[in-house]
């Protein structure tokens, strides 16, 4: 309560990072690493995703040699794992704009994925005609079909918004779920399977599901225009993987594809949520009637801010279709578990942090999701397990005579569904020891220039934060260092 | 308490080099007029035709024992809650149906009654975000490279705005802190400077000295006068009579939904009805 207890001195102090603020809460700011450069590579934003890959990878890595797994095989295990981070990592970072920034409970993702990776078939398929045994498609060009889905998506998301957005966030939360079901239904019914329209045979596949293009990206863009031989020799000389490298290299290809559009999500969604609009964002999230009393129309930003995050949502749906489904989708894929799976990377990560989604989605899929399935294969590799046994009375009859074989052959042998029980456990220890997740300090400030105090400020003058414009966009938040 | 004074002293030597101030020449002497507001919540009415007008450059204090309906009227002014039946009129215009953030957009803003600060956001991100018109809040704007400039230019504006406004509250040395760290003192100045950022000609200040110290309520109060000289009307929902009576120009003593008294402190002081309603209810 002593505020300004030293009007006098108080200029001073503030340039030195809020030195005043520090007495009076808890701070874990170290003000001696502020201006140590190191220190702040360190604990960038880039630094911290990277050395994150790094790490998953290194282990992935370790695990495989331990295990003696092949080098082709490492390899291609770890380019899917890429794959699929990339993909979870477009879903949590605009998940982390509906929640994060916004505080939009939305546990509809799975719909508007399925929303998005059908426009885009739909769209790009080629042309059938009637009579033709399945439904096919528009026939478009591929970024046609991604500028669809954005559009579904975000149409969906406009429909679903109008009604809910005004209400409470459980209500959000009950009809995104709902409409994640219909969407589904809708897809899996065979009232629209197969449409006879202007000639095309069109529809949505019903319970079958659409087949696209088989041409994958790699032979697509690379192998036709003919510049994969070299890049094969190339790959195959440096990291000596033995043999044809078909599928590992298309991966390869695919999922540095997708890094690059997770990279573009990032920046996007970090350069809304510093500016202005998301600080209007933030601020729904921590009050709705403060932004509203403030002369914020909070409906409209609400529902910007929801539009974006679905269709961003639905381009993650169409890249899936197209990468990681091989071009295919069936309704079966957009179960409601794919949402959650979502939430879970995000808080792993820490809601209101594009850096801790990116994050929590490769903490995710590396290590809850994918992760006791490598370790399966690797420990089998080297164990050879007996036949399990088929009950958990049997597994644990073995405990009794202190066998612990049949128990660790079941627990192996049931590791694809052990890994939700695990999921589970980890989100519980979460949610009590570090509930804002790895990164959820929500330390992302919201504005377009830094909001740092210059000495010209502080001497009462102006301009401040005139200088290095560009610090909060991608770097450190608030000039770097002043963590108070 | 020194400081406190030092602080006076402080803020009314840069009272020349502060971007304050209503322009008020050219405006009506009674912003806001409220005319028989009724509000109903199930059977109880809570609001029973209140009517009354607020001058310009005043603090008018709205008194009256609990379930008055004091705040319920506060919702009513500023576009929380629809009346059943009266209007609403702010600088002669009706601004009944209005909702809160068209009202703040012309003038008219709220406190409320606990201070609800952006608790996650920091104090300079609280103050940041009340300035009206910020091109900033278009999405395209703030997202697309060659549109930037203009957005970064008119944030660097609302940062000097900022500086200068923190420190008339001295809470300038606070900038970099999480709203929700600071104490309640503290949280009600962030509130009240955060509502002059949005340049306001008439603030409604639900309970502002509510769980404040004596010393920072003197520093509130004389905030508030100087704010007043500045162009500035307040209309205040207090509990201490002492306040209300020594800092109101004018006073309104609401009972049971209706206005029962209006007048200068004395009068009110001295009005029979006022002070039976006082003891008849809860005092």
């Amino acid at each position: 309560m002593s505020g300004g207890s030293d009007p006098g001195s108080g200029p001073d102090s503030e340039a030195s990072s809020g030195g005043d603020a520090q007495s009076d809460p808890p701070s874990d700011a170290d003000p001696a690493s502020a201006d140590d450069p190191l220190t702040r590579v360190r604990e960038s934003d880039v630094s911290l995703i990277v050395g994150g890959f790094l790490a998953l990878y290194l282990g992935y890595v370790l695990v495989g040699i331990v295990a003696g797994l092949s080098p082709r095989g490492i390899f291609a295990t770890v380019t899917q794992l890429t794959l699929l981070i990339a993909i979870y990592a477009m879903l949590t970072l605009s998940l982390n704009l509906h929640w994060g920034y916004t505080g939009l409970f939305n546990i509809g993702i799975v719909g508007f994925m399925a929303v998005g990776g059908y426009t885009f078939l739909m769209l790009t398929m080629q042309v059938a005609e009637p009579g033709v045994r399945s439904a096919g498609g528009l026939g478009l060009p591929f970024v046609v079909g991604l500028a669809g889905a954005v559009v579904a998506a975000a149409v969906l998301g406009f429909v679903v918004g109008l009604p809910s957005l005004r209400l409470r966030a459980d209500y959000l939360a009950i009809t995104t779920i709902a409409m994640a079901e219909i969407v589904r239904y809708f897809y899996q019914s065979n009232a629209f399977q197969q449409v006879e329209l202007f000639g095309m045979s069109l529809g949505t596949g019903g319970g079958s599901g659409l087949v696209g293009d088989s041409t994958t990206p790699f032979d697509r863009y690379v192998y036709e225009a003919g510049w994969s031989e070299g890049l094969v020799d190339f790959l195959d000389e440096t990291f000596r993987i033995s043999g044809t490298l078909g599928p590992p290299i298309e991966t390869l290809f695919d999922a540095i594809v997708l890094l690059v559009v997770v990279a573009g999500f990032y920046w996007l969604l970090k350069r809304t949520g510093g500016s202005p609009f998301g600080r209007v964002l933030k601020a729904i999230r921590e009050d709705e009637d403060v932004a509203n009393a403030l002369g914020k129309d909070t409906g409209r930003f609400k529902m910007k801010s929801f539009m974006l995050g679905c269709a961003l949502m639905g381009l993650a749906g169409a890249l899936y279709v197209y990468f990681q489904l091989g071009n295919t989708v069936n309704p079966t894929v957009f179960r409601p578990r794919l949402t959650f799976f979502v939430w879970v990377a995000l808080i792993l990560g820490g809601a209101g942090s594009n850096t801790g989604s990116v994050l929590g989605a490769a903490l995710f899929v590396g290590i809850l999701f994918r992760g006791p399935l490598y370790v399966k294969n690797a420990v089998e590799n080297i164990v050879a397990f007996p036949d399990s046994p088929a009950t958990v009375a049997g597994a644990l009859g073995g405990l009794l005579s202190l066998d612990p074989v049949p128990f660790l052959a079941f627990l192996f042998d049931n590791m694809g569904s052990l890994r939700i029980i695990l999921l589970g456990v980890v989100l519980i220890v979460l949610m009590k020891r570090r509930p804002q997740g790895l990164l959820g300090h929500r330390k992302e400030t919201a504005a377009a220039v830094p909001l740092v105090p210059t000495e010209t400020t502080a001497t009462g003058g102006l301009t401040p934060g005139s200088e290095g414009p560009e610090a909060t966009d991608g770097g450190e938040p608030g000039g770097g260092g002043e963590r108070p | 308490m020194s400081s406190a004074d030092a602080a006076v002293e402080k803020g009314a030597e840069e009272e020349p080099t502060l971007e304050l101030g209503v322009e008020t020449a050219d405006l009506a002497a009674v912003p806001l007029r409220v005319d028989g507001l009724e509000k109903q919540f199930g059977g109880i009415t809570a609001v029973d035709g209140a009517t009354f007008e607020v001058e310009r450059g005043t603090i008018t204090g709205l008194i009256g024992p609990n379930g008055a309906g004091k705040s319920t009227t506060f919702n009513l002014i500023t576009g929380f809650h629809r009346p059943d039946a009266g209007a609403v009129y702010f600088d002669g215009d009706d601004v009944t149906e209005d909702s809160p953030h068209t009202l703040a957009r012309k003038g008219l803003v709220r406190t409320f009654q606990i201070a609800r600060e952006l608790s996650e956001m920091t104090v300079m991100e609280n103050m940041m975000l009340a300035p009206k018109g910020q091109s900033g809040e278009q999405l395209w704007r703030s997202v697309l490279p060659w549109t930037r400039g203009g957005v970064r230019a008119q944030e660097s504006e609302n940062l000097e705005r900022t500086w200068r406004t923190l420190e008339f509250f001295e809470l300038d040395h606070l900038w970099n802190e999480y709203a929700g760290n600071l104490s309640g003192g503290q949280r009600k100045l962030l509130e009240m400077a955060r509502v002059l950022m949005t340049d306001p000609q008439v603030v409604l200040l639900d309970e502002p000295l509510a769980g404040v110290n004596p010393s920072l309520e003197k520093r509130l109060l004389e905030h508030l006068h100087e704010l007043t000289d500045l162009g500035y009307t307040f209309l205040i929902v207090e509990h201490d009579m002492d306040v209300i009576m020594q800092h109101c120009e004018h006073v309104i003593v609401m009972h049971q939904g209706r206005v029962l008294a209006e007048g200068t402190p004395a009068d009110i002081r001295d009005n029979e009805e006022v002070i039976d309603a006082y003891l008849g209810d809860d005092l």
